[in-house]
């Protein structure tokens, strides 16, 4: 398998092998971005975080893991300051960065953005969520997640919130379609998953169930996966907090749930999860945020060949 | 219909390429994607609603220019039946139905308005073509939205 010089763009291109793959390097590096090992894997490389829009996360984590693997970070200032106000075109950016780093991390509001990025690079690029097309290490951390705090293969895994819009359910789904999960989808009519993605994953292997009550599935699963629901979807707040009651998740919730039912949120939570339930075992979405780090390290280090 | 009339009506042509099976009123479509007339020097003559074995047909007659196969199979996302005639003289030395290429450059705009395709970027529009189902669906190779319906109000 071969990652050396490859573009990150989409969980399209990822076959189970390879997630694997990524996986399995990702628990190897757990240590160093604990900080509890050194390492200069990477020392002597750049890589270039190109932001065109705010996602302290996402940012913070790809920096933090190419700094604990020994390497530098070049980070494009606030996007007012560059000059994408000027005018100059993402593929012009590209072709300049690609000179002065060995990956690009790029986030862009435009869908597509990464997959143009990578025919005008000839470094590779990560992809860190272009609009509401594709965020793969989210995906990719999620999957790392699931695999160090449950299980992958057949999971019985729980999906709630906006899953009509969300792209990091979607791309979820598909993954985890390569294991032969069992999905039990949870949001209100208005916000439920396009039928299309639905037969997709089914066909790929996945056992899927609609409702939209939180109660219905959570006796069940070894996973209930968070997600936000944006009050800016309803256009009358009343019906929001309605739905956004019903979807929320409280002590009284877990009540039927199994002792190692974990709760994933790809953050930042509103008010979906109550804080209450920070305190309980279930509770696993700031250890997903941790997760991000050795994920990223493994890709870093896959795609500029300082691992195979 | 005698075959006088038709010759009146558009006479047959020496050399070049026939056109035969677009759909009925998409003609001036196909001239369009095919960057006709402005491709060719020879005379281009278009008959829409011609009267064929299949009920109303339209087809299109260029001469002197024989047109590759490939660069008339874009058509067939509009006109899935064309057949394809090169004349040389005056007979039809090859004739070939339009395949439905599996992808296409250049010739659609996506309907997504925050497709990195629709912005001043160097790139052009392209598209996976799935025919698997019953509608022929066009997959933006940027952004992955898929264009089902209304194929012809999206060409570039």
């Amino acid at each position: 398998m071969k990652f050396k010089d490859q573009h990150i763009i989409s969980m399209r291109e990822f076959s189970r092998e390879m997630i694997d793959h990524i996986l399995n390097v990702a628990e190897k590096m757990e240590t160093i971005a604990q900080g509890k090992q050194k390492s200069d894997l990477l020392a002597g490389k750049i890589l270039a975080v190109l932001f065109f829009e705010p996602s302290t996360r996402t940012r913070i984590s790809f920096e933090t893991a190419m700094l604990r693997l020994g390497g530098d970070v070049l980070s494009l200032g606030s996007v007012d300051a560059s000059s994408i106000v000027k005018g100059e075109t993402l593929a012009d950016t590209m072709r300049v960065v690609d000179g002065y780093a060995d990956a690009i991390v790029l986030r862009h509001p435009k869908e597509g953005a990464a997959q143009l990025a990578s025919e005008f690079s000839r470094v590779p690029i990560l992809n860190a969520g272009d609009g509401a097309g594709h965020h793969p290490t989210q995906t990719l951390l999620d999957l790392y997640t699931i695999k160090r705090e449950s299980h992958l293969e057949g999971i019985k895994i729980a999906l709630a919130g906006d899953l009509k819009y969300g792209r990091t359910v979607h791309s979820l789904c598909y993954a985890l379609s390569h294991y032969g999960a069992h999905i039990t989808l949870i949001s209100p009519k208005e916000l439920s998953m396009p039928d299309e993605i639905i037969s997709d994953i089914v066909a790929r292997g996945a056992k899927v169930v609609e409702t939209d009550s939180i109660e219905d599935a959570i006796n069940d699963v070894d996973v209930l996966y968070m997600t936000r629901i944006q009050k800016e979807r309803f256009p009358d707040p009343a019906e929001y907090q309605k739905v956004a009651s019903r979807l929320k998740v409280t002590m009284e919730t877990l009540e039927g749930a199994k002792p190692e039912l974990k709760i994933m949120h790809p953050l930042p939570r509103v008010d979906e999860i109550d804080n209450e339930v920070d305190d309980t075992p279930h509770a696993c979405y700031f250890k997903q945020a941790f997760y991000g780090v050795p994920v990223r390290m493994a890709l870093l280090g896959l795609v500029m060949g300082a691992i195979e | 219909m005698t075959d006088i009339e038709t010759e009146l009506r558009v006479r047959r042509i020496e050399n070049g390429t026939v056109i035969d099976h677009i759909t009925s009123g998409k003609a001036l479509i196909v001239l369009k994607i095919l960057g006709l007339p402005d491709s060719s020097h020879g005379v281009v003559s278009v008959l829409i609603n011609s009267h064929g074995v299949y009920g109303k047909k339209d087809v299109v007659k260029i001469e002197n220019r024989e047109l590759k196969a490939r660069e008339v199979d874009r058509i067939a996302l509009i006109a899935p039946n064309a057949t394809i005639n090169i004349i040389r003289n005056f007979n039809v030395t090859h004739k070939n139905k339009v395949r439905i290429p599996s992808f296409v450059e250049g010739v659609v705009e996506c309907i997504n308005p925050n497709c990195i395709s629709n912005s001043n970027e160097p790139i052009t529009s392209k598209f996976n073509v799935n025919t698997e189902d019953e509608y022929l669906k066009l997959r933006c190779f940027y952004c992955g939205r898929v264009i089902s319906e209304n194929i012809a109000e999206n060409l570039l």
